[in-house]
C-alpha cells in the first residue's frame, strides 16, 4: 500500500504511477458532479457548448454536500461521497470528453468504467463513505458554484482541497479492480456460506 | 383531558431528535463500530474503520452531521392509549423536519419523482413518512426520527418465493442479496430482515428491526439463532467494511421479524442501514416531561 499525494492538474503519467490497494491525497481543485450534473455536462458538451470551468486533468467527485450560505458566502457543512455505481452510466463517456483522470466516489465502479480507465489511462478512488466530516477537513474553501438550478446536492461545487483523502485506489490504469477482486472473492466463498447455511447456491 | 396536548413540545422534541439522530450515533453502534475496529485484521478494511471511528468522533464534538446524506426523513411515532389527545401531529412533525434542516443544517432530500425538483426542506408529499403504532397500557408519546440514508436504502430487496422454498429460501435470498450490493450500502451494516405477511408488510417489518440496538437478540429462540447465524453467514462473504475486504466488517448485526403469511406467499424482505446507524428516541408524558432514550440532552 503505497501513498502519493497529487496536486492538480494531475496528468496521465501521474495516475499511472498508482496501482489499486494504494492511498492517494489531492490538493489542488476538485468539483462534485453526481448523477444530475454528469447527464447535464455531456449534453451541453454535445450541443459544442462550453462548460462553466474546464475539467481537464482536475479530479470528479461523487458527492452531494451538506452545504449553508454564512454572509452571503456557501460553505461546506458535510461532504462525503456518494454511491458511484449509479455514475457507470456515463463515467467511460465523461472521462473521455473531459479528460478527467482522477474519480472520487464510493463502493466502487463497474466493468464498464473500469475498460474505460484502462484505455483512457485513468484511475477510481474511493473515499470512505459517509466519512463526511473528515472530507470536508480536506476541503478549505468553495471556489465557485455551477448548475444551482439542480439543487444543492446535484449541483456543480467547485472545491479547494488540501491534502484531500485518504483516497483508496479501487481501479487503476491497467483495469485492475479491488472491488472486483473483493466480490469474486465472495462469490467464490459461497460454496462454505451454503454449507453452514445448509442451503445450495 | 379533552384538551390537545402542546405541539409546540413534540415539535422542539423532534427538531432535536433530528440533530441527535444527524450528529452523534446512539452508544449501541458506536461502541459496535470501535470494537469491530479493533477487531478487524484485513489492512483495507481496518484503515476504512478508523476513518469511520474518527468521524463520527469529530462529528459528535463538533455537532455536525456525520454524513452529507442526513437521509430521508421516517418516523416511528408510538402513541400510547392513555396519552392525551393529540391534534395535528403530522403537520407538527412536517414542521419539525422543515426547521431542523435550516437549524442543524441538515440536506434537503425531498425530490418529486414526477415532475422533478428538490422541495428544499426534506418535506414533500408523503415525506416525512410517519409510522405509528397505539401502545395499550402506557401514558407517553415516543416519537423516533429514522433519517434514512439513499445509499443503503437502493440496496434493499423484496422477494415472494415460493412457499416450497422454505427458510431456506429467505437465507439464500438474503445473502444473494448482500452479493449483489458489496461495498455499495457503506458495510459494516445492519440487516433487517422481515419475512411473511404481504409484500409491503414484509418490507416495513424488515425496516423496523433497524430500531432495535445493536446486539439485541430477538425473545423468540428459533428467530434469535437466525440472526446469529445469518450474520456470520454475511461476514463469511469477505466484502469487509466499504466493500474494500475484511473478515468481519460486512455486518454489525442482523435483525429478524416475522408475520404469519398467507398460505400461497412466502414475501422476504431485507431492508439495509449502513454503518450511520442514526436514530434517536424520545419519550414525552402527560406533564410535558420529555425523556430522550438514546441520547443526552447538553
Amino acid at each position: 500500500m503505497a501513498e502519493y499525494h497529487f496536486n492538480t492538474p494531475i496528468s496521465k503519467d501521474d495516475v499511472q504511477k498508482v496501482k489499486i490497494g494504494d492511498v492517494i491525497y489531492i490538493s489542488g481543485t476538485v468539483f462534485t458532479a453526481r448523477d444530475e450534473a454528469h447527464e447535464r455536462a455531456l449534453e451541453l458538451a454535445k450541443k459544442g457548448e462550453k462548460m462553466p470551468i474546464d475539467f481537464k486533468d482536475l479530479a470528479v467527485y461523487h458527492c452531494g454536500p451538506v452545504v449553508q450560505k454564512v454572509n452571503g458566502q456557501w460553505e461546506i457543512v458535510a461532504a462525503g461521497p456518494t454511491t458511484s455505481t449509479r455514475m457507470d452510466l456515463f463515467e467511460d463517456e465523461f472521462i473521455k470528453t473531459f479528460d478527467v483522470n482522477v474519480v472520487i466516489g464510493k463502493g466502487g465502479m463497474g466493468q464498464r468504467t473500469a475498460k474505460a480507465m484502462k484505455e483512457l489511462k485513468a484511475i477510481y478512488t474511493a473515499f470512505v463513505g459517509g466519512a463526511a466530516v473528515v472530507a470536508s477537513r480536506g476541503i478549505k474553501r468553495v471556489k465557485e458554484v455551477h448548475w444551482l438550478d439542480l439543487g444543492t446536492p446535484e449541483c456543480l461545487w467547485v472545491l479547494e482541497v488540501e491534502k484531500f483523502g485518504p483516497l483508496i485506489v479501487g481501479i487503476d490504469t491497467n483495469g485492475d479492480s479491488l472491488f472486483q477482486i473483493v466480490a469474486d472473492q465472495a462469490h467464490a466463498n459461497l460454496g462454505k456460506i451454503g454449507e453452514f447455511l445448509g442451503v445450495k447456491f | 383531558m379533552n384538551e390537545p396536548f402542546d405541539n409546540k413540545i413534540i415539535e422542539d422534541t423532534t427538531v432535536k431528535l433530528l440533530k441527535f439522530a444527524a450528529t452523534q450515533l446512539p452508544n449501541d453502534v458506536s461502541e459496535a463500530l470501535k470494537k469491530m475496529y479493533e477487531e478487524e485484521t484485513r489492512p483495507p478494511s481496518k484503515a476504512a474503520l478508523k476513518t469511520i471511528v474518527e468521524n463520527f468522533g469529530i462529528a459528535e464534538e463538533t455537532s455536525t452531521p456525520m454524513c452529507q446524506d442526513t437521509g430521508i426523513h421516517i418516523y416511528y411515532v408510538n402513541i400510547g392509549e392513555h396519552f392525551p389527545k393529540v391534534v395535528g401531529i403530522e403537520e407538527t412533525l412536517r414542521k419539525a423536519s422543515a426547521r431542523a434542516t435550516k437549524e442543524v443544517p441538515l440536506r434537503p432530500n425531498a425530490v418529486n419523482p414526477i415532475v422533478g425538483g428538490n422541495s428544499g426542506d426534506n418535506t414533500g408529499k408523503h415525506i416525512p413518512y410517519v409510522n405509528y403504532d397505539f401502545i395499550p397500557g402506557v401514558n407517553y408519546l415516543e416519537i423516533t426520527a429514522f433519517p434514512k440514508g439513499g445509499g443503503s436504502e437502493n440496496m434493499c430487496t423484496l422477494a415472494m418465493l415460493k412457499p416450497g422454498e422454505g427458510i431456506k429460501g429467505v437465507k439464500k435470498f438474503v445473502i444473494e442479496t448482500i452479493l449483489k450490493a458489496g461495498g455499495q450500502p457503506c458495510p459494516p451494516v445492519v440487516v433487517g430482515v422481515g419475512i411473511g405477511g404481504g409484500a409491503d408488510i414484509a418490507l416495513k417489518l424488515g425496516k423496523k428491526q433497524l430500531m432495535r440496538p445493536i446486539g439485541q437478540r430477538h425473545s423468540d429462540p428459533e428467530i434469535a439463532k437466525l440472526e446469529e447465524d445469518l450474520l456470520k453467514a454475511i461476514n463469511m462473504t469477505g466484502f469487509g467494511s466499504m466493500g474494500l475486504g475484511g473478515d468481519i466488517s460486512t455486518a454489525l448485526d442482523v435483525k429478524v421479524e416475522y408475520a404469519h403469511r398467507h398460505p400461497a406467499s412466502l414475501p422476504a424482505a431485507v431492508a439495509i442501514q449502513c454503518w450511520a446507524a442514526r436514530r434517536a428516541t424520545a419519550r414525552i408524558y402527560p406533564d410535558k416531561r420529555v425523556e430522550f432514550l438514546t441520547h443526552k440532552e447538553a
